[in-house]
């Protein structure tokens, strides 16, 4: 294979990881956004979506199809309720205190991964794809449902921004993302908005870890990497602002889907630590953040 | 007959710090209740104890003869009150059009307030899809304003609204609060400026340590300067 079609194929294996990490990261994104809290165990809610679609997928009888359709319904909404029941028994009672809300999603990324170690094992166990096909280019073959993911990643880009823009969750939560009195002042809930943020976030990782099992088995230990890759991308892309984080998104996934391809995947993560580093180094607040008010 | 607003023995703080002691007002509507004082006097915290942003630790809080005193904050805003806080605090990268939305949250007859709210200042119908933060001072507070009437408040508490503006800004907001005055609002004035404060209200409370030391009637006012020199220091 020459090197056009070389650089296609690492290219589409890049957007691949590019979409998974983009609903990741938009996730964590907006939970810094709206609620100022780091969420360490955002990574955790990850391998939470993972392993619940497996249990989805295996016990769902049928076609793979009806059980990968199942796990993308189910699997965000057990994971967005945990992640609702943890913030009303947790960062409520902090008062989301900014250093307090670290320690405490460090204890719940541990309760969490051990959780599932208890229950589900150590095993790493793969989900079916929903389908099979392959798709014939001139150079070579390429799964479908890695552009489906692909495909599926953009719709949900599209939904996550009419949701904020166009509806009246999104104003509120915009509203209290820029000023959390005054949007008091104006009858909004603010608890009850970061509630709903939080489990929002840790739903799209979730829905991200449900289109990755095909690809990558679920294991107890695998929301370390995207949580690792959501922060570099956050950082660079700038805390709270989710254009940056779609851009950085796409950036960090193509450098590693190509650089991997090439080179070699340790070769990608020293470049994605570089860019992070550059960016802190040269534009700390992230390349799409704003100007302090 | 029941005051519009009426709080009763407020006492609040920051951490250890008291910043009310025994704050107590009473405000009919149709008037104007002007809080004066020194910076650090107590008064924005008044406005934002009573919106329930720095909760009192002891106090009654009745709007129309309604208890809130146990309320949430975001309760309070639905029961008629508006606020303008210091500063105007815009929701700025949004577009005026959805400023004045979240001030629409709390009511179901949006369409009407909102040309109401519109109706005082037509110059927000042209940059109606501008973004806040582009507006110059004087529009800026205009629309915090307007953001606060799409409330339909029976209660207008404004926190330095004349701050900043030009003297062609700070006559066209004063117009305004006199227009809402005779319409029937009860509305609490925080001012810094005497000469924006004695067209407009009926009575004056001067604030100093987080108490009301004096309330006097606005002609009183007029006739004693002493009193600003006492507690303004002008």
């Amino acid at each position: 294979m020459g090197f056009g079609p070389f650089l296609f194929l690492a290219t589409l294996e890049g957007l691949v990881q590019a979409s998974v990490l983009v609903l990741t990261a938009v996730g964590l994104s907006l939970v810094f956004g709206v609620m100022r809290v780091v969420n360490v165990a955002h990574g955790e809610f990850f391998m939470l979506g993972a392993v619940i679609a497996w249990f989805v997928a295996t016990n769902m009888p049928g076609d793979p199809a009806i059980g990968f359709i199942a796990a993308l319904i189910i699997s965000p909404l057990a994971v967005g309720a945990v992640a609702y029941v943890a913030d009303r028994l947790i960062l409520t009672r902090l008062n989301y205190n900014p250093e307090a809300t670290i320690v405490a999603t460090i204890g719940l990324l541990y309760v969490i991964q051990q959780s599932v170690l208890m229950t589900y094992g150590a095993d790493a166990r793969p989900v079916d794809p929903p389908f099979y096909y392959t798709i014939r280019l001139p150079w070579f073959g390429y799964s479908s449902y890695k552009l489906f993911v692909i495909a599926a990643a953009c719709v949900l880009l599209g939904v996550i921004w009419f949701v904020l823009k166009r509806t009246k969750w999104g104003l509120l939560m915009r509203a209290t993302q820029f000023d959390r009195e005054t949007a008091l002042a104006f009858g909004i809930p603010v608890r009850k908005v970061y509630s709903f943020v939080f489990a929002i976030g840790a739903g799209l990782a979730a829905i991200g870890a449900v289109l990755i099992v095909p690809i990558q088995q679920a294991h107890y230990l695998m929301g370390l990497d995207p949580l690792l890759l959501s922060f570099t991308v956050v950082i660079i892309g700038g805390l709270g602002s989710i254009q940056g984080t779609i851009f950085a998104a796409i950036l960090i996934g193509l450098s590693d889907g190509i650089l991997s391809v090439f080179f070699s995947p340790t070769l990608a993560k020293i470049v994605s630590t570089l860019f992070v580093a550059m960016v802190l180094v040269f534009k700390p607040n992230g390349l799409f953040a704003k100007a302090k008010r | 007959m029941a005051a519009s607003l009426e709080v009763i023995g407020f006492d609040t703080f920051y951490g250890q710090s008291q910043a009310l002691r025994e704050f107590s007002i009473r405000l009919e509507g149709g008037k104007v209740l002007c809080l004066l004082g020194r910076n650090g006097a107590g008064k924005t915290t008044a406005l934002k104890s009573i919106m329930g942003i720095i909760p009192p630790r002891k106090g009654k809080l009745l709007i129309d003869g309604n208890d809130l005193s146990e309320k949430p904050a975001y309760e309070i805003p639905k029961h008629g009150i508006g606020y303008v806080p210091q500063g105007r605090r815009l929701f700025s990268e949004l577009t005026v059009r959805e400023n004045l939305e979240i001030g629409l949250l709390t009511r179901s007859t949006g369409k009407q307030a909102l040309e109401h709210a519109l109706s005082y200042f037509p110059v927000l119908r042209e940059r109606i899809n501008q973004v806040s933060g582009t507006l110059s001072g004087g529009e800026q507070t205009m629309l915090a304003i307007a953001r606060a009437l799409c409330i339909e408040p029976s209660v207008l508490m404004l926190d330095e609204p004349t701050e900043g503006l030009m003297p062609s800004a700070i006559a066209a907001i004063r117009d305004v609060v006199i227009k809402l005055r005779d319409e029937g609002k009860a509305i609490l004035l925080v001012e810094q400026r005497v000469d924006a404060v004695i067209p407009v209200a009926d009575t004056v409370a001067f604030m100093d340590h987080g108490e009301i030391r004096e309330t006097v009637a606005i002609d009183v006012l007029k006739d004693n300067p002493a009193l600003l020199q006492k507690y303004v220091g002008v």
